[in-house]
């Protein structure tokens, strides 16, 4: 321990600051005035957990190892800004988009193709379902031995697991328009596609964008995993994996700060993006 | 073409005999063809190794001879649906148990990671979900955070939490169960806020005029309540848990549990060894959930009326 954590002041101090941080965060969790109340409260409670990470972890001299202070944490991203950016590029811009596009757009187009053949609906739903089961990301090395160690490896793990939850919920999101509004297509005798373009695919909206999210976060998960497997020496999971070996981790904890950004942002996209083309939907409505 | 009315078949067929036509044929058929494409893929992947290492490349031989090289080859590009079938069955009857070779004895050791992370992270979701639901401050501050780190890749965090305990002396089953459970425990939390919180109004406030404790309204009203969302989320739980205790055993050079045998595999170029692996964490990670629900039908058993 070093002078601060000694001195007599050090222990009430905290003692004060944690009874602050407990009666601010208690305030402003009962504030009910508007929408974004709950958002600070979360906010508020996120500084106090980063503020008593860094004081607790500098003071206490908890090894580096175990867990860096967040300004360590800061810095060494600044540092490595280049190289993170370069991963980055490597494995969400390269990997990650494009696995996430093919996959989620092969999973759509399979889904409208098989759309007036029930028996392969029936036959495909029960098999696409029980693929959640199943750790799919295993494939990874023997994708690794098909497209090499580059980026189009790691691509298509994220097709093969971004493919059957789109395909479930385009499915299922097809059988979502009410009875009442497909029989006012059949009285207008619209045609299958003009009813497909016109009704379903717009009913189909909310769930496509629900997997859509889901499959975001799957192929971050399956882009940084597969380069566990093996990888050039560019990418997140390179970086994490490596960096975790070397035990510099204030690096490893940036590449990670790096993914979960990633993660919100692209999720908050998606959200966006949803209310723009749902806009009309009850679901989007309400919230 | 959208029909006005449902036709309802005149002759419905009794039960079983329907179950099969509608559901069980389809299943069939689509497996059926997977195994064909898969057959396909191994005499269409393997053709360009088998001309160059087993078959003459200068010509000499027919396509005859090209199908039987591609479908047995040694380190095959593409594995053919038998040979994984052979090295399937052959590695559980021809080691015992506890034998490296032996794939049972890899689940074993994966399984286990993986249930013992279950159990811990749905005993936290659930008492933290309990909590949150009885404290706003908690509801507000806690409950964004780990409804975000669902958009998160929190599997990321898996070597560091093998650093960690690595370093703190843990090893073993330990840290793999440990990041088993931290996956399994944000689905949960989040469905089991959604499930206490389901009651209606009119019911929490006849546990009310019932003067009933708060214990009582969670034990008699909440709990029984949440049950229908909770078990989605163990079956989302239970495949990523593991999910992490597969990756778990990447970077630790373990030497046992299905991570580690895929990794061996792609080391040493043993295609139809990963192949085998492949299918047998497929088989335990359907059995798993298989568990998941058989438990959940058990649990809901008195509910089919409703």
């Amino acid at each position: 321990m070093n002078s601060l954590a000694a001195s007599a002041l050090f222990w009430p101090g905290m003692a004060l600051l944690a009874v602050l941080a407990v009666v601010s965060v208690r305030r402003v969790a009962a504030i009910d005035a508007s929408r974004w109340a709950g958002t600070a409260t979360a906010a508020l409670f996120g500084v106090w957990v980063v503020v008593f990470w860094e004081v607790l972890v500098r003071t206490l001299e908890v090894p580096r190892v175990l867990l860096p202070a967040p300004s360590l944490i800061l810095s060494a991203m600044l540092e490595h800004a280049v190289t993170l950016w370069g991963d980055f590029v490597q494995t969400v811009g390269k990997a990650v988009f494009v696995g996430w596009l093919l996959g989620s757009g092969l999973g759509f187009a399979v889904a409208v193709a098989i759309d007036r053949m029930p028996f392969l609906q029936r036959g495909l739903l029960p098999v696409a379902s029980l693929t959640s089961a199943i750790p799919l990301v295993g494939v990874a090395p023997i994708m690794v031995m098909w497209f090499g160690f580059e980026w189009p490896s790691k691509a298509a793990v994220v097709v093969l697991m971004t493919f059957f939850p789109m395909l479930v919920s385009t499915l299922a999101g097809l059988q979502a328009a009410g009875k009442l509004e497909r029989e006012l297509m059949h009285s207008y005798a619209a045609s299958y596609p003009r009813t497909l373009l016109a009704l379903r695919l717009p009913a189909a909206l909310p769930f496509i964008f629900g997997a859509l999210k889901v499959n975001a976060t799957l192929a971050l998960i399956g882009g940084i995993v597969a380069e566990f497997f093996g990888s050039p020496t560019v990418g997140l999971g390179f970086r994490i994996s490596t960096e975790a070996a070397r035990m510099n981790m204030p690096l490893v904890w940036g590449a990670i700060v790096v993914a979960a950004v990633t993660g919100s942002l692209a999720y908050a996209l998606l959200v966006a993006f949803e209310r723009r083309a749902a806009f009309w939907h009850p679901s989007v409505r309400q919230g | 073409m959208v029909t006005m009315t449902k036709a309802v078949a005149p002759h419905l067929a009794s039960g079983w005999l329907l179950i099969l036509r509608r559901d069980v044929v389809p299943v069939a058929v689509v497996l059926l063809a997977v195994l064909a494409l898969w057959y396909g893929m191994a005499y269409w992947l393997n053709s360009p190794g088998a001309i160059e290492r087993v078959l003459d490349p200068q010509g000499g031989w027919t396509w005859r001879d090209l199908l039987r090289a591609t479908m047995g080859m040694e380190r095959p590009v593409m594995p053919a649906p038998h040979q994984v079938a052979l090295d399937f069955y052959g590695s559980l009857t021809q080691w015992p148990i506890n034998s490296p070779r032996n794939l049972l004895f890899h689940v074993a050791v994966t399984g286990k990671a993986t249930l013992l992370g279950f159990v811990m992270g749905t005993a936290l979701g659930l008492v933290l979900s309990v909590l949150i639901v009885h404290s706003r401050t908690l509801d507000r501050a806690l409950l964004p955070w780990i409804v975000a780190s669902q958009s998160v890749p929190v599997l990321a965090i898996a070597p560091i939490v093998l650093v960690i305990l690595g370093s703190l002396g843990f090893s073993g089953v330990a840290p793999k169960a440990t990041i088993a459970m931290y996956l399994c425990f944000f689905p949960v939390t989040v469905a089991m806020v959604q499930g206490l919180r389901s009651p209606q109004k009119m019911e929490a406030e006849m546990m009310h005029t019932y003067a009933a404790s708060r214990w009582q309204t969670l034990w008699m009203l909440r709990l029984p309540a949440a049950l229908p969302f909770l078990f989605p989320a163990l079956r989302v739980g239970i495949a990523a848990g593991l999910v992490g205790a597969m990756v778990a055993e990447l970077p630790t050079g373990a030497v046992a549990g299905l991570g580690a045998r895929l990794l061996t595999g792609s080391y040493y170029g043993q295609t139809v060894q990963i192949w085998s692996a492949l299918v047998m964490s497929a088989l335990l990670g359907l059995t798993l959930i298989a568990g998941v629900s058989l438990v959940e039908r058990a649990a809901l058993r008195h509910r089919r009326g409703l």
